[in-house]
C-alpha cells in the first residue's frame, strides 16, 4: 500500500502560473524610507505614516520567533520587495476598466469578478500582489450601510473607523510578524457592518501573489457593530517559483454586543515542490475580539498550501457570554511544515469556546497543533471543549500536539480530547472491494475525517475545500 | 462462474493455501468449512485481492477473465463481492454515501448510468427491508459504533445493493445471535438467483441450516480434502474435524 500512497501524494499545483503584467515594484530592501514610500504611494494621513514608523522601529528591536516547530532557511528581509502593484493602477469605477489580463488571471483561478457572482451571492475583493484590484457588489452592500472595500480605500474614505479599530485587536508590536506587517502592509480588505444589519451575502477576498521577490503583507479589518452579522471568506494562491516568498498578514475581527463574525479561509498558497524547493512562508496573525456581550467569532480554516505555516487564529472573549470557535483542517505533504492552532482567551463571564483541529500529514510533512486555552480569574462559569485529531498517511510524516491550558478560577471547565490515526490498508481495501479506487478511497476517508470542520464552511466553499483536499493528497490534478 | 486451479498463496512468506481446486457454477451455493487456521479466510481474501497475500502459483478464471490480474476494485466491478469477517469502520463517511459511491463506480464500469441521490435512496430503503435494518443506518458512518450483528447485516445490505455475480461470505455467522443469523441468512437466500453464485466460508454447520449449500468442501491445512453434499456438513457437526484428519492419516 505504501507504494500506491507514495504515488498518490505526489501532487501538482494547478495555480502555479504567472501573469505577465507590468508592475510598479519598489526595489528590495527595508528601511524607514521604504515605509514612508509605501505610505506616500497610498496617500495616507500622517497618523498612519507615524503608526507604520513606530511599528518599524519596534520591529527592528524584535527577534524572529524560534519556538515554532518549523524548519526553514533564514529569511533575508532586505532581499524582499515590499511593494508591488500592477502598473497604471487607477481607481476603477467599473470592472470594464480593469486590465483584462488581470481579469483573465482571476478567471483562471475560478473567481469571476463579474456580476455573475451575484448568482452565488458572494461579493469579492481581489488583492493582486499588493493592491486591491476590484470589489464587486459595492453598491448593493452600500444600500444596507455595509462598507466593503480595499483597505487603502477605507483609509481614504473612512479614516475615523480605520483609526478607531486598526491595531485594537493586534497591536503593532504584538509579535515580530505583526510588527513587520504594521510597518509595510500594502493593502487588504476592510469591512464594516453597521448596527443591526445582517450582511445579505458572503463577503470574500481573494489573495494572489504574482510578482517574484515580493512579499505580501495584507491587512484585513472587520467590524460588526451591535447585533450585526457577517460571513467572510478568504482564498489564496500563488505562482510556482523556486524561491520562497514571504506572506505576513494580519487579520483583526471585532464583534460588538450580540454581533457575530464568521471567518472562513481556504489557504492554498504554493507549497514548494517535492523536495521542498520554493513555496510560500506564511506567517500570519489572526485574532478576533468578542468585545460585546453575547458576541460570537468563529474561525474556520482549511490549510493545504504554503511551505511553512505559522498561524494561530485566536479569539479574545472579553464580553460576558461571548463565544469563540476554531475549526481547522491542516494538510501537509512532501516537505511542508505547519505549526498552527489557536488561542482562546476567556476574560468575560460565561464565555464558551470550541476548538476542533484536524491535522493530516503525508509525504515528509510535519504537522503541529499548538493551542492555548486561558480562562482568567473573572471568567467564571466558562467552558472550553478541544478536540485535536491527527491522521498520518505513510511512514515518513509526523504529527505533534502541544496544548496549553491555563485555568484561573474554579467554576470553569475544560475538556480536551486528542487522537492519532493512520489511514489503514484495511480501510482502503474495504473501499476497493466495494468498487471504489484507491484515490477516491483516500479522498473519502480524509473527507470523512475532516467532516466536522467542513460542515462549518459555507456550502460553496465546502465543496471547493473537499476538492482541494483531494488534490493536495492525491496528485489527481483536474 | 469461477474456476480456481491449483491456487497457492502465502502471507509474509508463509504458505497458507497449498493448491486449491474449486469450480463454482452460476446458481450454486458452495460452503467451505474447516478448522481454525486451515486457510478459509485466506481463500476469501485472495479471491477479493487483498494486497497482504501473495499468490505464488495457480490461476483463477472468473467469467472467462483472469481474476488474479485484476485490481480489487476491478474485481468488484466484474461482480465479485466479499462480505468481510471484520467489516471496517470509516469514520465521518455515511453508509449511504459510501454505498452510492461504490454502486456508481460499478455501474460506470458496466456502461450504465449513475444513480442520482433520489433514485439511490429509494432503492437503498427497499434493500434495507431485506435485512430488516432501521433507516437510521443510512446516515450513520460506515460501521462506526455498530454492534457485531449490525456490521454483518450491513455487509449483506451492501451485497443486496451491489448485486454481485459471486458473493463470498467470510464467517458471516460469527458473532451473530440466532435472530440475527436468521435475518442474515434469509437476506442471502432472497438474493439467490440462477444467475449468481455464493461461496459461504464458515466454521460451524449451524449457518448451513439456513443457507442450504449445494456442495460442501472441507479445507484442511491449505487444501480441500473432501467435498460432498449437505450431508457432509452434518457429519462434520457430529464428529468434528478430527474424523477428516483421521481419514487423511489413514489414506496417507
Amino acid at each position: 500500500m505504501s507504494e500506491t500512497i507514495e504515488e498518490l501524494v505526489s501532487q501538482e499545483y494547478k495555480y502555479g502560473f504567472t501573469t505577465n503584467i507590468e508592475t510598479d515594484t519598489i526595489p528590495p530592501g527595508l528601511n524607514e524610507d521604504v515605509v514612508r514610500i509605501i505610505s506616500k504611494k497610498k496617500n495616507e494621513p500622517e497618523w498612519l505614516t507615524d503608526w507604520r514608523l513606530k511599528a518599524f522601529r519596534l520591529w527592528k528591536t524584535m527577534e524572529e520567533p524560534r519556538w515554532p516547530n518549523l524548519q526553514y532557511a533564514k529569511i533575508d528581509y532586505q532581499s524582499i520587495s515590499y511593494y508591488s502593484a500592477p502598473k497604471e493602477m487607477k481607481k476603477y469605477n467599473s470592472l470594464d476598466e480593469v486590465d483584462p489580463i488581470l481579469l483573465e488571471t482571476y478567471a483562471k483561478l475560478g473567481i469571476s469578478l463579474t456580476e455573475q457572482k451575484r448568482l452565488s451571492g458572494v461579493a469579492v475583493d481581489a488583492v493582486f500582489d499588493s493592491v486591491s484590484v476590484a470589489t464587486t457588489f459595492k453598491e448593493t452592500l452600500r444600500e444596507k450601510g455595509i462598507i466593503f472595500c480595499s483597505f487603502s480605500e477605507a483609509v481614504q474614505e473612512h479614516p475615523d473607523l480605520v483609526k478607531k479599530y486598526l491595531g485594537s485587536v493586534v497591536p503593532y508590536g504584538d509579535n515580530y510578524f505583526a510588527a513587520l506587517n504594521s510597518a509595510v502592509f500594502s493593502d487588504g480588505s476592510f469591512c464594516f457592518i453597521p448596527r443591526g444589519v445582517r450582511c445579505p451575502m458572503e463577503l470574500s477576498t481573494y489573495f494572489r501573489i504574482n510578482a517574484s521577490n515580493t512579499g505580501q503583507f495584507e491587512r484585513t479589518l472587520i467590524v460588526a457593530e451591535e447585533g450585526a452579522y457577517v460571513s467572510y471568506l478568504e482564498g489564496c494562491t500563488a505562482p510556482m517559483r523556486d524561491e520562497n516568498q514571504l506572506h505576513a498578514a494580519v487579520v483583526e475581527l471585532i464583534a460588538l454586543d450580540n454581533a457575530e463574525v464568521k471567518y472562513s479561509t481556504v489557504q492554498n498558497w504554493y507549497a514548494g515542490d517535492k523536495n521542498g524547493k520554493g513555496g510560500i512562508y506564511n506567517f500570519v496573525t489572526k485574532r478576533g475580539k468578542c468585545l460585546g456581550e453575547n458576541s460570537k467569532i468563529s474561525w474556520t480554516q482549511v490549510e493545504t498550501g504554503s511551505a511553512i505555516t505559522w498561524k494561530y487564529p485566536s479569539v479574545i472573549l472579553q464580553g460576558d457570554n461571548s463565544i469563540g470557535e476554531f475549526y481547522s483542517v491542516a494538510v501537509v505533504n512532501n516537505r511542508q511544515d505547519a505549526d498552527t492552532g489557536t488561542k482562546m482567551l476567556h476574560i468575560g463571564k460565561n464565555t464558551r469556546s470550541t476548538i476542533v483541529s484536524k491535522g493530516i500529514s503525508a509525504g515528509r510533512g510535519n504537522n503541529t497543533y499548538r493551542g492555548l486555552v486561558n480562562i482568567g480569574k473573572h471568567a467564571t462559569n466558562s467552558r472550553n471543549y478541544t478536540q485535536c485529531d491527527s491522521m498520518l498517511i505513510g511512514n515518513q510524516c509526523s504529527a505533534n500536539t502541544f496544548p496549553y491550558i491555563e485555568v484561573k478560577n474554579s467554576s470553569s471547565s475544560v475538556e480536551h480530547e486528542a487522537s492519532t490515526s493512520k489511514i489503514g490498508e484495511d480501510q482502503i481495501f474495504y473501499c476497493k472491494q466495494r468498487g471504489i479506487n484507491t484515490e477516491n478511497a483516500i479522498s473519502m476517508i480524509i473527507n470523512g475525517f475532516a467532516k466536522e470542520v467542513f460542515k462549518n464552511l459555507p456550502m460553496e466553499f465546502a465543496v471547493e475545500a473537499q476538492k482541494l483536499l483531494g488534490i493536495s493528497l492525491e496528485g489527481s490534478v483536474g | 462462474m469461477i474456476e480456481i486451479k491449483n491456487l497457492h498463496a502465502s502471507v509474509n512468506g508463509k504458505e497458507i493455501l497449498k493448491g486449491i481446486n474449486l469450480t463454482v457454477k452460476a446458481g450454486e451455493i458452495h460452503a467451505i468449512m474447516g478448522p481454525n487456521g486451515s486457510g478459509k479466510s485466506t481463500l476469501a481474501q485472495v479471491l477479493a485481492g487483498h494486497p497482504a497475500y501473495q499468490v505464488t502459483q495457480g490461476e483463477v478464471i472468473f467469467e472467462g477473465q483472469n481474476l488474479l490480474d485484476m485490481e480489487p476494485e476491478v474485481r468488484a466491478h466484474a461482480g465479485v463481492f466479499l462480505a468481510f469477517q471484520y467489516p471496517v469502520e470509516i469514520p465521518g463517511v455515511s453508509n449511504s454515501y459510501f454505498l452510492k459511491a461504490g454502486l456508481n463506480e460499478i455501474r460506470k464500469s458496466r456502461g450504465e448510468e449513475e444513480l442520482d441521490s433520489m433514485q439511490f435512496l429509494k432503492m437503498l430503503k427497499e434493500k434495507m427491508k431485506i435485512v430488516e435494518m432501521d433507516p437510521s443506518f443510512i446516515n450513520r458512518p460506515v460501521n462506526e459504533g455498530f454492534s457485531g450483528g449490525e456490521k454483518k447485516r450491513n455487509e449483506i445490505l451492501q451485497m443486496a445493493v451491489l448485486e454481485p455475480k459471486l458473493a463470498i461470505l467470510d464467517e458471516t455467522d460469527s458473532g451473530l445471535d440466532i435472530d440475527a443469523l436468521k435475518i442474515v441468512s434469509s437476506g442471502v437466500n432472497k438474493l439467490k438467483s440462477p444467475k449468481n453464485a455464493t461461496i459461504v466460508v464458515t466454521h460451524y454447520q449451524r449457518l448451513l441450516n439456513y443457507i442450504v449449500p449445494d456442495v460442501v468442501h472441507v479445507l484442511v491445512n491449505g487444501r480441500i480434502v473432501k467435498s460432498g453434499g449437505k450431508g457432509l456438513a452434518m457429519e462434520l457437526e457430529a464428529n468434528g474435524y478430527d474424523f477428516i484428519r483421521e481419514e487423511m492419516q489413514q489414506s496417507a
